[in-house]
């Protein structure tokens, strides 16, 4: 609830390598299935769609043959200072739990989008119209995440049922839900990654992948120099991909 | 007696009013544009605000910023209130009458505005029920609900004091006694607006990740906060005057002495200067401090036309400077040409200033590799907003028609 900078034990963290990532759109889709997105009538005015995780195209500015793309899956950050919910009249949207992953409460937010228009990464979506499954396709609605009425915020909470589902499994192996092994829950994102570009862990368990790729040299996080503090973190060897992670001045090296 | 002439009995002491048929031909126009809204009001309560020309990157438009300039310009009647009842200029009783009807209108329209803009309007409640004491929002919610409980308390004896109500002992009364407690919901009041006219400011100076608003500050309350209430303060005002002059011209008759209104603009002249040098410290300090800070120049807060520096310069020249010059120096402001653009500029400058921080905030773009974006409201947002206009226009013509709102017309038209 406060702008203060908030810390847990276990740190739930994506870690994307860019320079494997194709462009080819799974995780998206793994995404809208896996959250009871409704498909989409018209959905061709990209900012109306609903995409938790979206991929944005990088370019370096060159002309062939030294143009060159990258891809940049962006889920939500989980910021560990995140400007999206200090702002929010009715604490809908509050970082309060282990793990550190952002909620978002359906039933309270009222829909006024003042947290859309605090998050500068584009996170946060809003329920334009009713969701309709067309019929038959409602059978593809999961009992594993509530679906959301339109005029209110939602976006990604790193599959937080997976995690729930991941701790109850540990509990009838008898093994501690607190403490979960690597690969014990993981995303909808992630898990269908083709490329294998996405590594998903506690940011602070050193038997964790992403302890490790998270603090390799290569690592960065986007728009650090607001002070957001993402645990999303992203990692590549290209220099101008990387240049991209944040704003710089003419001066300055990335 | 006739249905023509009954009507005339209604009309405040001593004053003449159009013709019943011409000012019902008048309603009605208004009428037909506030029923254009209704039906895109309906649109928007039936299908969703999906209606409306927003999106994902503008989750704010032009709902936003017609709140936001509403309540700046409404801005008059806390401000006259706190200068007539508790730093007791009196010469201001002739037009604080106007002014709070002004501020009630603007008020209870930016509540009917966010009524739609809340995707769930049913749960508007949460903000008492659930509220987050640290967001700008609910201080916003908290005081602007208040603060039109304020204006209704303090419309109310202007309403009463209609000469057939009047004739009521019971509303005969509570104008009265209401009259009496005045200077209490007056300082009221003006702690209510300073607040929200603040918090509406701060609700864009705290957004950290958005440099284009992001302002340091003093305590919780950044930069922002305090530009918005004096530029509240100093548009409000001038407001207030511009309606009369207008209300003037379409009625033929004069409502109140020049000096009133040249008193009135004084008065935001000089809070625009106050305003002015503040906005100037400000701007700088965001030009070489905060953007820099994000890795940012100030040339890459512009795009295009709709986001473009020309903007800035109207806002912070054309619309601080010359206004400044027109309402302070009195020889200037003797002559009416001078005095009415000066106040036009002066709204102007202000409706401009809550429009970038509203859109231009969210549509530049944070991430280096994300584009500019526009917006352009549609039909329903633009209807719904002519209807709010369509509203103050027919509460307006039925507060002149039969209220005493003027205590100077009959003198000035005998
Ligand atoms: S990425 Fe945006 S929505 Fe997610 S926690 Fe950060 S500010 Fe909030
Ligand atoms: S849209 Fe919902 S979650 Fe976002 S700030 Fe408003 S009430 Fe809170």
């Amino acid at each position: 609830m406060s702008a203060a900078h908030q810390e847990f034990a276990t740190k739930w963290g994506l870690v994307i390598d860019i320079d494997k990532c194709t462009g080819c759109g799974a995780c998206m889709v793994a995404c809208q299935t896996e959250n009871n997105i409704a498909p989409e009538k018209d959905a061709s005015n990209k900012l109306r769609t609903l995409t938790w995780m979206n991929v944005y195209e990088l370019k370096n500015g060159k002309e062939f043959p030294q143009a060159e793309v990258a891809f940049l899956p962006r889920p939500c950050m989980q910021c560990g200072n995140p400007s999206c919910v200090p702002v929010c009249p009715v604490v809908a949207t509050d970082k309060n739990e282990d793990g550190g992953i952002v909620s978002q409460i359906y039933p309270r937010c009222i829909g006024c989008r003042y947290c859309m228009a605090a998050c500068p990464y584009h996170s946060r979506y809003f329920g334009w119209f009713d969701p309709v499954w067309p019929e038959g396709m409602e059978k593809t609605i999961t009992p594993f995440t509530s679906t959301r009425p339109r005029g209110v915020v939602e976006k990604c909470h790193f599959c937080h049922h997976r995690w729930n589902q991941a701790k109850d499994a540990a509990r009838i192996a008898g093994t501690d839900p607190n403490n979960l092994p690597d690969g014990a829950y993981t995303p909808a994102c992630v898990e269908v990654c083709p490329t294998g570009a996405m590594a998903f862990g506690d940011l602070k368990n050193p038997k964790h992948k992403v302890y490790e790729l998270s603090r390799s040299k290569y690592a960065f996080r986007l728009l650090e120099r607001l002070n957001t503090d993402p645990q999303v973190y992203y990692m590549t060897k290209r220099d101008w991909v990387r240049r991209q992670g944040d704003n710089y001045l003419p001066n300055e090296k990335a | 007696m006739s249905f023509i002439e009954a009507e005339k009995n209604w009309y405040p002491e001593g004053v003449t009013r159009c013709g019943l048929g011409k000012f019902l031909g008048w309603l009605t126009i208004l009428a037909a544009v506030l029923a254009f809204g209704v039906v895109a009001a309906l649109f928007i309560f039936i299908f969703g605000i999906g209606v409306t020309g927003m999106d994902n990157y503008f989750g704010f438009g032009l709902w936003i910023t017609f709140d936001l300039a509403v309540i700046a310009l409404g801005a008059g009647a806390f401000f006259t209130g706190l200068l007539r009842y508790i730093i007791r200029i009196d010469e201001l009783k002739d037009i604080i009458n106007l002014a709070v009807i002004i501020g009630f209108i603007c008020y209870s329209g930016a509540m009917l505005i966010l009524t739609m803009d809340i995707g769930q309007p049913v749960r508007a409640w949460f903000g008492y029920w659930h509220p987050n004491v640290h967001s700008m929002l609910t201080e916003v919610i908290f005081c602007i609900t208040c603060y039109l409980t304020v204006l209704i308390i303090e419309v109310v004896p202007l309403v009463f004091e209609q000469k057939q109500l009047n004739k009521i002992p019971l509303l005969h009364h509570i104008a009265h006694n209401f009259h009496v407690v005045m200077p209490l919901f007056a300082g009221l009041g003006a702690f209510l607006s300073t607040f929200h006219q603040g918090s509406l400011g701060g609700m864009y100076g705290v957004l950290f990740a958005r440099p284009y608003a992001f302002r340091e500050g003093f305590f919780i309350w950044p930069w922002t906060f305090f530009l918005f209430v004096l530029s509240a303060i100093a548009s409000g005002p001038c407001m207030t005057v511009l309606v009369c002059a207008l209300m003037e011209k379409m009625t033929g008759r004069q409502l109140t002495t020049y000096r009133v209104k040249s008193l009135m603009t004084k008065i935001g002249g000089t809070m625009l200067l106050i305003y002015g040098v503040f906005k100037y410290l400000d701007t700088w300090a965001w030009i070489t401090d905060i953007l820099p800070r994000a890795g940012l120049t100030f040339d890459q807060m512009f795009y295009g036309l709709i986001y473009g520096k020309w903007l800035m310069f109207l806002e912070l020249v054309v619309c601080i400077v010359i206004p400044v010059i027109f309402l302070l120096v009195p020889a200037l402001r003797r002559r009416p040409a001078f005095m009415y653009w000066a106040c036009i500029l002066n709204c102007l400058g202000i409706i401009i200033n809550r429009y970038v921080f509203t859109v231009q905030t969210i549509a530049f773009p944070v991430m280096p590799f994300d584009s500019w974006m526009t917006y352009a409201p549609n039909w329903a947002e633009w209807a719904t907003t002519c209807m709010i206009l369509a509203y103050g226009g027919i509460v307006m013509s039925l507060a002149y028609r039969y209220l005493p709102l003027f205590p100077q017309e009959v003198r000035l038209n005998k």
